[in-house]
């Protein structure tokens, strides 16, 4: 992991939880340069699975960035003319502090003894980043899914260091289905017997068949039935004929069992475990009584909310609550939702009604 | 521009906050926000056109007007803009109230079905008219609830609303319409544009 660039925040920070940490890692990777009067940088905030390698090969896994059909030179978010900043979310598994990070005083790996971190605790993590490269406003925030609510969390946090905020295919409260779909996956971490409590990094066997079922469905609520069916059908996999067994006969089968295996080598059970909590946790409507506009009302920024026709996951409904709630406070707000079939992935590829809208409106905002 | 939005953007103010309902390419919202330096907000119903209007740097959120002008509080602007789309809505009164809720002032024009030429088509011809204004025919038009002019003066008396400034134009001339010439307004103009209030 010497490919990480590292802050070592020092400064303390008080967690939801009401745990104090100090002296913890955010790894981060930035692209573009940042200009004199540093007001060109972006701020992306990863999902879930993702990490601070948006774009490019990412050095670990030798894939491309999660973010590569947006982020680049001459693309959406265009690195020629903004300085874009992505950290690892404190709980994840990419150089940040997390549970798989080795505690330098005890010598231990944290795991389950990492504390309970929220969205907020999150995003308050990152704005070390702001200060550490002198940064007083930010040009956007930028991020879908999990990063959509981080984005919010920033603008609700820091009304003064951003001056456009797109959050893309989130939500300001997670729901109860989702809240479900991730308790599903927790459960089927918790239920591999490798997880052992939580404590399975010295023993080196980890817990990847639960990961890998939790990473399963939480796949399929990544995508519409109408792309999946488009894509897989009932096409047969590498076989012309049922094989009266539970192998993969289908192609969809075997299309999960390999996003299930692939996720595993690269991402921790119990980062997942913490991260999706973060999610269920994040209710920024009942952080401000119930009243979602309060959260914005110190607002000046230029807010682009982004939904997909057929994300089932954040649907465009939970999308306009948030444009509702700006609007209601007279706050500057622009709103789209994207004909795609490709679900709430939608975001992360290659769709190009939403590509162009978000290059526009940080183009025409760059003036 | 064309010269409704002309007259529209003249009737304007200098530094207030408009809502342009049904804003299309955001042709207006564009002259207006340059012009005039008004704070303007757009709603429309079609994904094109909003990407358009974002190509644009223009503040637009795409929705309908008869579900989402709902979101928008009291008075909080002080024209909202609605061109010649009233009779497209299933309930054109609800949107009439809702657009003088949301605004203080609210600027409606209508394409008058009570021009001359249209009434001479379905005199005449005997089949329904198709015109400039009017390009669709029955079949496809988008427009459910067509009316003249004259309907629109005694609307206003039945749901009591306001009618503080009415505006007749045709091709680019303009005059301005009062109890004394709806007559000939109503069969001389194309387009009524009406500033309305409470």
């Amino acid at each position: 992991m010497d490919k990480l660039k590292t802050l070592l925040v020092k400064k303390p920070l008080e967690l939801d939880c009401g745990k104090i940490i100090k002296d913890f890692p955010i790894a981060y990777e930035t692209y573009g340069k940042l200009n004199e009067k540093k007001d060109n940088a972006i701020l992306v905030f990863h999902a879930l699975t993702g990490d601070q390698f948006v774009t490019g090969i990412n050095p670990i896994t030798k894939k491309d960035g999660w973010w590569s059909f947006a982020v680049g030179p001459g693309k959406a978010i265009d690195t020629n003319k903004f300085f874009i900043i992505c950290a690892n979310v404190i709980g994840g598994c990419m150089g940040s502090y997390g549970p798989s990070y080795k505690d330098s005083n005890t010598n231990k790996v944290l795991g389950i003894n990492f504390p309970i971190i929220t969205i907020n605790d999150m995003v308050n993590a990152q704005y070390n980043l702001l200060e550490f490269f002198k940064i007083e406003k930010l040009f956007s925030v930028v991020g879908g899914s999990m990063g959509g609510m981080q984005v919010l969390q920033f603008a609700s946090n820091f009304p003064d260091r951003v001056k456009t905020v797109i959050p893309i295919a989130c939500t300001s409260s997670h729901s109860a289905q989702n809240i479900a779909f991730n308790e599903l996956g927790r459960q089927a971490i918790t239920a591999d017997n490798n997880w052992n409590n939580g404590d399975y990094y010295t023993k080196n066997i980890n817990p990847n068949k639960g990961l890998a079922v939790a990473r399963m469905a939480a796949h399929i609520t990544y995508l519409s039935k109408k792309g999946l069916q488009e894509k897989f059908g009932r096409k047969l996999q590498e076989r012309d004929n049922l094989k009266f067994g539970f192998d993969a006969d289908f192609q969809i089968e075997s299309y999960l069992r390999y996003q299930g295996s692939v996720f595993v080598d690269r991402f921790d059970a119990n980062s997942y475990l913490y991260i999706t909590r973060a999610m269920d946790y994040f209710d920024l409507t009942k952080q401000f009584d119930g009243n979602l506009s309060k959260a914005f009302l110190n607002t000046k920024a230029k807010f682009f909310v982004i939904s997909f026709t057929s994300d089932w996951l954040y649907p465009t409904q939970e999308n306009k609550e948030i444009v509702i709630a700006l609007n209601s406070i007279g706050a500057d707000v622009g709103f789209v939702e994207i004909n795609s079939d490709k679900g709430h992935d939608s975001f992360l590829l290659d769709v190009p009604d939403f590509l162009n809208a978000l290059k526009n409106f940080l183009e025409k905002s760059n003036n | 521009m064309k010269q409704e939005f002309n007259i529209i953007a003249n009737n304007i103010e200098k530094g207030t906050r408009v809502l342009d309902v049904g804003c299309g390419d955001g042709v207006l919202i564009e002259y207006l926000k340059k012009e005039k330096n008004i704070d303007v907000r757009g709603l429309e119903i079609s994904k094109d056109k909003v990407q358009k209007c974002i190509s644009k740097g223009l503040t637009v959120i795409e929705g309908n007007a008869e579900i989402d002008l709902k979101q928008f509080p009291n008075n909080s602007f002080d024209y909202v803009v609605l061109s010649q789309t009233l009779q497209a809505f299933i309930n054109p009164e609800l949107v009439i109230k809702e657009l003088l809720r949301v605004g203080k002032r609210a600027i409606v024009t209508i394409p008058n079905f009570g021009f001359w030429k249209i009434r001479l088509h379905l005199l005449i011809k005997g089949t329904m008219p198709v015109t400039k204004t009017l390009p669709d025919e029955w079949y496809n038009t988008p427009n459910l609830h067509m009316c003249t002019i004259k309907d629109f003066v005694k609307f206003s008396n039945k749901i009591n609303f306001k009618i503080f400034k009415s505006i007749a134009m045709n091709e680019k001339k303009t005059s301005l319409i009062n109890n004394k010439n709806l007559f000939t307004k109503n069969l001389f103009s194309e387009l009524g544009i009406f500033l309305i209030e409470k």
